[in-house]
């Protein structure tokens, strides 16, 4: 499928095609359902209500939005909005910062992941995570690669084929096919990037969440990351914190648009401004801080 | 004007600015800076004063060792299994055994004894430490357990003769009131808080990125702590380990106490057994009048201390670079 057919699948495509993800690769405890949010695409992850705080800091306010199934979507905002705050949610990596704290629902195919009977593995199973900066395991490109396949347990029945297919799916395989026993350190940035997306992929997640992964990268190094990030959308659904805003504008389908408030205790929370189609929130969005934003005026 | 050039219309220079034509600029030193000369005199001597103790050492060591080596055959030092040093008349050398081997084993059994304690402990209380314990724990425990460290030596000793060894004798069976199994667990305490307190700073020092890409794909505190801070922190645990091993072997006050006098070539720890330490203190703290050969024995044992430590110290510095990982 081309971007452009993707942008124009329907909403209601959309759904029937995450329900029938649902059918076959959810198996978490069905007891902790959340309601869809009225008005936002049912996609594969759903933000109901979301807030977050880091002890009695509140990072995040009223967060409604959800993301849509084999699509890209941009996450974008001034420094401090909550932008990556919100996507540190959708894997709880926010359970290692000790402090804080999520209200609201994160639903991934219906089931809160906060809830109760959640295991936080099967989560991260299926929701993978490419950081800021490349930080690949001192070891091999292969025990990268092979990491969290045996950490969690996978059955896996042959491991050379595994490392292949993860690092073929992140364009990697060409250049270190003949090297996969070296140390991963190695590699030059972009490849250690292109290894982590390796790595994500390995464990068949359903979900990549990317946390500004080019913002470490030179130019050509981006160029490719952003070319497989689009290719990784025909498998993945893929949710990516961006500064670049050429680059939200150029990889992803829908962009959603935060900014921090001070309010009258001179507290700064982030807020989800707009939510859109990338088309409409670069082209002709609906809220004047946006506009703002996207044409360098504010932020 | 506006055809003008970046070089100043100036198209014969090439692209070249041409070259300076107002008065020069006096660059030398406007003040002597005499106290940044007298800063660096201090550094470069304090930095000279450790290289220079070392190689004093080596060379007060050098003449009685030759001296010592010219009644004693190096074979029968270093393979000799009897040593007799003490014994008999103090000036004559030859109604005496020279085998240092008893003192060596019974040095490294006791190293051995301690390391198998110090190891497990240490490295499970920097695990813990480093990636359990939470930041007010973490505060409260390092300090504790470093004052440990601090404990002076010959309390260790008196721990072990009148503590370890009687809980120890019926559950063994030791005869008498040394050994070196009670000294080697004693040491290994004694040792614990700096192979623990290293290797949390070792494994402290992992960036927090390593351990979020791996609790990203799923692993749990232990898979993470095992396959990716672990071999991270490696070199600077391989340095911990081999710092506690050189503080074994050179430690003199626990062994005098509690694994008495008695040079003996046996590798059983539940017997008593001088140490190359505990001999030096004895022979130094007794009576051995200078140019006697128990007072040349000293020095000798003094250097194969030296060698063994150095030897250590070369073997981690190998180890330390196969192992390190970069991160």
């Amino acid at each position: 499928m081309t971007r452009s057919e993707q942008r124009t699948v329907s909403t209601e495509q959309r759904t029937n095609k995450s329900d029938t993800a649902s059918e076959s690769q959810v198996t978490i405890e069905r007891s902790n359902t959340v309601p869809p949010v009225e008005g936002a695409p049912d996609g594969v992850i759903t933000l109901k209500d979301l807030e977050v705080f880091y002890s009695d800091f509140r990072a995040v306010t009223n967060v409604n939005m959800s993301f849509g199934s084999r699509e890209i979507t941009a996450l974008i905002g001034p420094s401090g909005c909550g932008k990556s705050t919100v996507l540190r949610c959708l894997n709880r990596m926010n359970d290692l910062v000790p402090g804080a704290r999520v209200e609201g629902a994160v639903a991934y195919h219906g089931v809160d992941i906060y809830g109760e009977d959640v295991d936080v593995i099967e989560v991260r199973r299926r929701i993978g995570m490419v950081f800021q900066k490349p930080n690949p395991f001192p070891k091999s490109i292969y025990d990268n690669v092979a990491y969290g396949p045996r950490v969690t347990g996978m059955k896996v029945s042959d491991m050379d084929n595994v490392v292949e297919r993860a690092l073929r799916g992140a364009a990697l395989w060409d250049e270190v096919k003949d090297k996969l026993k070296q140390n991963a350190f190695g590699l030059s940035g972009g490849q250690q990037q292109r290894l982590c997306i390796a790595r994500a992929i390995a464990t068949s997640p359903e979900v990549i969440l990317m946390d500004e992964p080019c913002s470490a990268l030179d130019p050509i190094a981006t160029a490719k990351i952003e070319d497989l990030m689009v290719e990784l959308a025909s498998t993945y659904t893929i949710i990516i914190v961006t500064h670049n805003m050429q680059q939200a504008a150029r990889v992803s389908q829908r962009t959603g648009f935060f900014t921090a408030e001070a309010d009258d205790k001179g507290q700064r929370t982030g807020r989800l401004v707009e939510f859109d189609t990338t088309e409409h929130i670069f082209g002709n969005p609906s809220d004047a801080r946006t506009e703002a934003y996207i044409t360098g005026r504010f932020g | 004007m506006s055809t003008k050039t970046r070089d100043g219309g100036r198209p014969d220079s090439g692209g070249h600015p041409v070259a300076w034509e107002g008065p020069p600029v006096d660059l030398t030193a406007q003040s002597p800076r005499i106290g940044e000369k007298i800063i660096k005199a201090v550094l470069v001597s304090a930095a000279a004063l450790s290289v220079l103790v070392t190689v004093g050492i080596v060379a007060s060591l050098f003449a009685p060792v030759a001296e010592f080596f010219t009644h004693v055959s190096l074979g029968e030092f270093l393979f000799g299994t009897e040593w007799t040093a003490l014994f008999g008349d103090k000036f004559n050398w030859d109604d005496k055994s020279w085998g240092v081997l008893p003192l060596v084993t019974a040095t490294l059994m006791i190293t051995l004894i301690s390391l198998v304690v110090a190891v497990p402990f240490g490295l499970g209380a920097a695990i813990y430490l480093s990636e359990y314990a939470s930041p007010r724990v973490r505060k409260i425990f390092k300090p504790i357990l470093e004052i440990l460290a601090g404990v002076p030596t010959v309390v260790y000793g008196f721990l072990a003769l009148t503590v370890i060894t009687p809980i120890l004798k019926p559950l063994l069976g030791i005869e008498g009131i040394y050994s070196m199994i009670s000294p080697g667990i004693v040491m290994g305490f004694m040792i614990v808080p700096t192979i623990a307190s290293l290797s949390e700073d070792a494994m402290s020092a992992v960036p927090l990125a390593l351990r979020q890409g791996s609790y990203a794909l799923g692993a749990n505190r232990m898979q993470t702590t095992i396959r990716v801070v672990f071999p991270a922190a490696l070199s600077g645990i391989v340095a911990a380990i081999v710092l506690g091993i050189s503080r074994a072997i050179g430690e003199t006050m626990i062994v005098a106490i509690a694994a008495g006098n008695m040079p003996l070539f046996t590798a059983d720890p539940l017997k008593g057994a001088q140490t190359m330490t505990g001999f030096i203190a004895q022979a130094a703290s007794g009576d051995t009048p200078q140019g006697s050969p128990s007072y040349y024995a000293l020095f000798a044992i003094g250097a194969l201390l030296f060698v063994m430590t150095l030897l250590i110290n070369m073997i981690s510095i190998r180890l330390v670079r196969k192992y390190r990982q970069a991160y």
